[in-house]
This record gives C-alpha cells, sequence and structure tokens, in this order.
C-alpha cells in the first residue's frame, strides 16, 4: 500500500495521496455531521414542539405589557407625577383618551390583570367606559370623571399604576410566595385572609415527603427480597411490581375508590371483622390521606426498581463474610449492605419526588379539599381563573425545583443510566 | 433466601416479619387491581360488593356493563348515561397512540443511531434534552402546548393530540434503543459495509433487525404513554378529542358508574398481556446478547 511505502520518506499518506492526519480528520468530520443528521430531526421536532412552547409559557410570569398596551398615554403621563398627592389635569385627560379610544378588547384584558393589582379597577374602567362618551364632552375631565365615579379621585388607585408600569414584573412571582408591592413597590406580606400559596407549596413538599419517606420504607424489603429470591420466584413476583406500573393510572384511581370509599373494601372488611363500628368508618377518600395512600401505590415501582438494580449487583458474600469477621447480622448490615445499596436509594428517593410534586391528576380525582396540590392551583388558573401570569409563575418555580432535583438525580446516577426495567 | 439452620430463634422471628412485610407490600400493590375485576361483573350499578356478590348469587352477576361499554343500551335495568362515547375515545385513542408511536418510534431509532455514534458532540446535553418530557411535569407541559397549539390552530385536532403524544413518547424510544445499540457489535455493520450494502440497507439488514427488542419496547412505552394520558387531552383536547382515559375521567367525576370498572377490567388484563410480550422480549434480547461477540 501507498502509506507503508511512503513512511521513510516524509508524512503517511493515504491512498490518494492526501496527508493520513487530514484524511483522519476528514473522516471524524464528517461521522461527527452524520451524528449530527441522524439527531436533527428528533432535535428540532422536541424544540419545536415542546422547548419553545415550554418557553413561551415561563415568559408570561414576567410579561406585563398588557396594561401598557391599553393605557399608552396614560403612563407616559404617570412619569410626571409625583405619586403623593392626585394627579394633575394632563394625566386625567391621558386616561380618557386610553379608555375612550382603546381597544375594548384589550382594555377588557387589562383591567383584569389591574384587578390583580387593585380590586375595583375592572369595574371602575368598565362603568367609565359606559359613562365617559355619554356625559364627558370635552376637556377639563378632572372633576367631570371623579363626578361619575368618586374612585378617580382615590390616589390609591393612580398609585397602583406604578406596579403596572414596568412591561416586565415579578408581581406573578409575589403572589405566588403570598407577596406583593406596595405603593412604593417594596414587596410585603399579602393580608392574612389572602395567603393561600405559601401553604399550597408547603402542602406539595410536605406531601412529596411523606410519599417518598413511605415509597422508601415498603420499597426496601421488597426490592431486597426481590433480589435476594432465586429468579424463579423473583420473576413471578417482579409481575406483582410491574403490573400496576403498566396499568393505566386512571384504572388504579377508579380500583383505589373502591377501596377507599366509605362503604369500599377497606372500611367494610374492617367493620365486619369488628374493628371499626358501622357509624364510625374511616374517611379515607378525597382528603389528604387519600391523596398519601393513592400516590404511594402509583409510586412504589418509581422506588422498588432503581433499588432492586442496585442490590442485584451487590455479591451475597460480602453479608457473610462480614458475619464471619463477628459483626451480628444488624451490624453487618448496616456497616456493610446498606451504604452499598445507596446510589439506588438515592435514584429512587429524587425519582418519586421528582414525580410526586408535579402531580396533577391523582390529587385531583381523590384529594378532596385538603389534598390539592401545586399542579392543581397551576390547572385552576389556566382553565378556570384565567390568570396566565400566575400560573406561568407558579409553573416556572415548580419546574425550577425540579430541573434542580433533576440536577442532584444527574449527579447522583447519571441520566445515561436511567433504564426502564 | 432461605434461613441457615444455625438461625436463632430472634432471628427466624425476624425473617418471617420480614417475609411478612414483603407479602403485605405487594398485596398492597396489586390488590386494588385485583378488587375491581369481580366488581365489573356486579348487576348493581354501586360500586362496592353488595351480599349477595359475596355470596356468590349467580343472580347478582351480569355483563350489563360490558353491554352498555360497547355501546349497546337495550338492557332495561340501566339509569345512568350509555352512549358510544366509551367505543368512540377508545378508538380514538387507539389512532392517536398508533400515530404518535410510529412518529415517536421513527424520530427516536434515527436520534439514539446519532447518539451512539462514537464521536458524536454534545452527546449528554442532547440526551439531557431528549429526556426532559419526561422529568417536566405534564402540567407544565400540557399548558406550555395549550397556549402554543391555540396559536398555531392545532387545539382540538387530531394532529395536535399525535404531535403532543409524540413528545411524551419519543425518550422512551431514545432510552431504549439506546441502551440496546450499547450491546451492539459495530463491527457488524462495516462486514455489511465491506459487502456492498448501502449504509440504509445494511441498517435494515442488519441492524435493525437485531436491535428490534429494544425498538419494540421503546414504543410499546411510547403507545402505553399515548394510549393512558389525560392531561394533555384535558388542555388541547378540545371538543373533538374524546380519548379513553378522557372518558374515564368525565366518567369518574361525574357519573360514576360500573362501566368504568368494566374498561378496568380490559385496561388491567391488557397490561397482564403487555406485561408478558415485554418480558418475552426482554428475554430474547438476553439470548442474543449471549450469542452474538461483544
Amino acid at each position: 500500500m501507498a502509506t507503508l511505502e511512503n513512511t521513510a520518506s516524509g508524512p503517511l499518506l493515504t491512498a490518494d495521496g492526501t496527508p493520513l492526519k487530514v484524511s483522519l480528520a476528514r473522516s471524524l468530520r464528517r461521522s461527527k455531521l452524520r451524528g449530527a443528521l441522524l439527531v436533527l430531526p428528533a432535535l428540532l421536532f422536541l424544540i419545536i414542539i415542546f422547548v419553545v412552547p415550554i418557553a413561551q409559557l415561563l415568559s408570561r410570569s414576567v410579561d406585563d405589557t398588557l396594561v401598557n398596551r391599553a393605557l399608552p398615554r396614560t403612563f407616559v403621563a404617570f412619569e410626571s407625577w409625583d405619586r403623593q398627592s392626585l394627579p394633575a389635569e394632563a394625566m386625567f385627560e391621558a386616561i380618557f383618551l386610553d379608555i375612550t379610544t382603546g381597544e375594548k378588547y384589550t382594555i377588557g384584558k387589562a383591567t383584569t390583570r389591574m384587578n390583580y393589582e387593585k380590586p375595583g379597577w375592572r369595574s371602575l374602567i368598565k362603568k367609565s367606559g359606559r359613562k365617559f362618551k355619554k356625559k364627558i364632552k370635552g376637556p377639563p375631565y378632572r372633576d367631570a370623571m371623579i363626578k361619575i365615579d368618586k374612585r378617580w379621585g382615590d390616589v390609591t388607585f393612580w398609585q397602583t399604576l406604578g406596579a403596572m408600569k414596568d412591561p416586565q414584573t415579578l408581581g406573578y412571582f409575589l403572589n405566588a410566595v403570598d407577596r406583593q408591592y406596595d405603593a412604593n413597590k417594596h414587596v410585603i406580606m399579602k393580608e392574612k385572609e389572602r395567603r393561600v400559596y405559601v401553604m399550597l407549596w408547603w402542602r406539595t413538599f410536605l406531601l412529596s415527603l411523606i410519599v417518598t419517606v413511605g415509597c422508601l420504607a415498603m420499597a426496601y424489603p421488597v426490592a431486597h427480597l426481590l433480589a435476594t429470591l432465586p429468579l424463579r420466584y423473583s420473576n413471578l413476583l417482579m409481575i406483582c411490581v410491574l403490573m400496576p406500573f403498566w396499568t393505566s393510572l386512571l384504572v388504579r384511581i377508579v380500583a383505589w375508590m373502591v377501596m377507599l370509599q366509605n362503604n369500599g373494601v377497606i372500611n367494610s372488611t374492617l367493620v365486619w371483622s369488628g374493628i371499626l363500628d358501622d357509624e364510625n368508618r374511616l374517611p379515607m377518600m378525597y382528603n389528604f390521606t387519600g391523596t398519601v395512600i393513592v400516590m404511594i401505590q402509583i409510586l412504589l415501582p418509581f422506588m422498588i426498581l432503581p433499588i432492586y438494580s442496585v442490590m442485584k449487583t451487590i455479591p451475597p458474600s460480602y453479608m457473610r463474610a462480614a458475619q464471619n469477621l463477628g459483626a451480628p447480622p444488624s451490624l453487618a448490615f448496616l456497616k456493610v449492605y446498606f451504604p452499598q445499596t445507596l446510589p439506588g436509594v438515592g435514584a429512587g428517593v429524587i425519582l418519586v419526588f421528582i414525580v410526586a410534586i408535579g402531580y396533577y391528576i391523582t390529587p385531583e380525582l381523590v384529594g378532596g379539599k385538603d389534598g390539592q396540590l401545586i399542579g392543581n392551583m397551576i390547572a385552576y388558573h389556566m382553565q378556570k381563573s384565567l390568570n396566565w401570569g400566575l400560573a406561568a409563575a407558579m409553573g416556572t418555580l415548580l419546574l425550577a425545583a425540579i430541573l434542580l432535583l433533576y440536577w442532584v438525580y444527574d449527579r447522583i446516577v447519571g441520566i445515561d443510566n436511567m433504564r426502564m426495567n | 433466601m432461605a434461613l441457615p439452620a444455625y438461625a436463632t430463634a430472634p432471628q427466624r422471628l425476624w425473617h418471617y416479619t420480614y417475609l411478612g412485610i414483603c407479602a403485605a407490600v405487594l398485596f398492597f400493590l396489586v390488590m386494588p387491581l385485583i378488587a375491581v375485576i369481580p366488581l365489573s361483573f356486579s348487576k348493581s350499578p354501586f360500586l362496592h360488593f353488595t351480599p349477595e356478590l359475596l355470596a356468590l348469587d349467580p343472580d347478582a352477576f351480569s355483563l350489563r356493563w360490558y353491554r352498555m361499554m360497547i355501546g349497546d343500551c337495550s338492557d332495561p335495568g340501566i339509569t345512568t348515561v350509555c352512549s358510544d362515547r366509551w367505543k368512540d375515545g377508545a378508538w380514538n385513542s387507539l389512532r392517536i397512540g398508533i400515530a404518535a408511536t410510529i412518529l415517536a418510534t421513527t424520530l427516536g431509532i434515527l436520534c439514539a443511531l446519532g447518539l451512539s455514534r462514537p464521536h458524536m458532540p454534545f452527546r449528554k446535553g442532547i440526551m439531557a434534552l431528549m429526556i426532559s418530557p419526561l422529568i417536566v411535569p405534564l402540567i407544565i407541559t400540557a399548558s406550555g402546548l395549550f397556549f402554543a397549539f391555540a396559536k398555531w390552530q392545532l387545539v382540538s385536532t387530531f394532529t395536535g393530540m399525535i404531535l403532543a403524544h409524540t413528545v411524551l413518547g419519543l425518550p422512551f424510544v431514545v432510552i431504549t434503543v439506546t441502551a440496546t445499540l450499547v450491546g451492539f457489535d459495530t463491527n457488524l455493520m462495516k462486514a455489511a459495509a465491506s459487502l456492498g450494502g448501502t449504509p440504509v440497507r445494511s441498517f435494515f439488514k442488519v441492524q435493525l433487525p437485531l436491535i428490534t427488542p429494544g425498538v419494540i419496547s421503546g414504543a410499546l412505552f411510547a403507545f402505553i404513554t399515548s394510549f393512558d394520558e389525560v392531561v394533555i387531552v384535558l388542555f388541547i383536547g378540545g371538543q373533538n378529542q374524546i380519548t379513553l382515559p378522557r372518558q374515564m375521567w368525565s366518567g369518574i367525576r361525574q357519573e360514576i358508574s360500573p362501566t368504568i370498572l368494566s374498561v378496568a377490567t380490559i385496561l388491567v388484563i391488557l397490561s397482564i398481556l403487555l406485561l408478558t410480550t415485554v418480558e418475552l422480549l426482554r428475554r430474547r434480547t438476553e439470548r442474543l446478547r449471549g450469542v452474538s461477540p461483544g
């Protein structure tokens, strides 16, 4: 071959006379390009249908251009106002023109947003929109407007405009943790009666924690049994673990309704066996307890499988060796066996926690009133109250928490090690 | 693991407690699913075991809820709403599921092939992105898709549902196929090329048959995910896209009748069948791996 003959006299050449180094680099480049081309369709698909929509959703959490679009003149006039006394005629004129000439749809959207800042804005502008054209023919506007509705003379209404002036706001994020801006843009707690979200975040966190601990306590012995039994038996038991895993989520919820309801299987069995009186049936459905029970059963396979796969790799001889050296079984377990299972435990714990914290379906169906989580609140603001900015802010916070955990998960197990079976 | 002959009394006690705990947990996992099955054959319109049912009285059993499920409303004893919605929902789910699975499998195989090349740049980052639909809570994905699809006029359309479900199924295909490709001997592809096979032909004739088990289990996961998906359809399904899970959802929320138990029974049986399929495939992979070099 040409390359072999040329070795003595100069750089290695390939058959067509190019240096080997160049040729190899070219082939590497080509290989990389081919890889990139193979990945590209899926990557583009995911970016368009998944990444972009989510990024746009998250950007809604700080977007505050609604009011700016509806009241452009007012915000220009707002710049020259001292924010203490009642505004001058110019600002009244600006908002008059904005309301009477603006597009109805834009203004309607904006008033909903303004109402989050101070309840009353919506009805004020709606009423004004009807009456301004009929009753006010021309300047001066100030006294005429206050005559139509005395809220125009209330300086606190005007002051709230300050919080809506910037096209970006952190207001939704503050709202998501029960805080708000006061007139001087200082962050303050909301009134006691309107605080709900901090409690909800805590509940979500607490429920995920209980579910994770519950899963761990139940999964560990089962995973150990599965890992140490002879394959013939363990395969059979594995089916018990995988069957719920493969069964539709809603089917499992229906099944739990049959079990947990007031005259369901569990209560009836307890009454029949004389443990409970007929009148004192346990309320296990449509409350916090029900959500915890159902979520543990649903997420248990996610805990068993990673722990099992780690336990499978631990040679049983280690335990025997430890006991041979004089350790009682409990000590041998604590010092030798348990530390080796920690990677599996860590993976399972984080996986279950991540899934639990974003749960929506189960709490919605079996949670009742005190089993609602953040996920349900996001759905509520998306579908019912239509406060999309707040939904987006809560979603962003939730996603940030999950990504943090995902990162930890990646450090512990590595994404590549994620296995389905 | 059996107890050694020299185990002391406390050790024996602990061992049996441990076995008892394991049995209880496994019971906890499976029991609710088993309880659904007999109840779906009950005659009464309630979701609990009547005394007649427990006494195995043949009059207490009937197939009326199964008939209702397939849209046969001739039974005079039925008071709850009876319609074709279950049947239509199942068909719709099946069609969406199959289309989404085909799309996800095609994209996923290509992506996995690219990711498994030895010199792939940004491998880890791309993998993390590919898996992210599994990590992001469905409620967030659904909200995001709702706004995007509203803009692209895909809400309440068949296409929209397929695209959304493809996103959810894609990670499974990428994960399983990448995992299968780890055990694939690339020399086989070189051999195919040296015998004159074009890359495409060698892929279909040599590589694809060998990685089929991984492809099928990935596709199965993708299909199950789509078939079982309820959050996304609630957000972007609109009026037109009634799927089986969505019908179950409204069944649970509004008129809860044993029809939903018959649907549940059928789905439980389907899941057992699927599980057997996957297990058989897994064994086949192991056998193949044992034979093939590397």
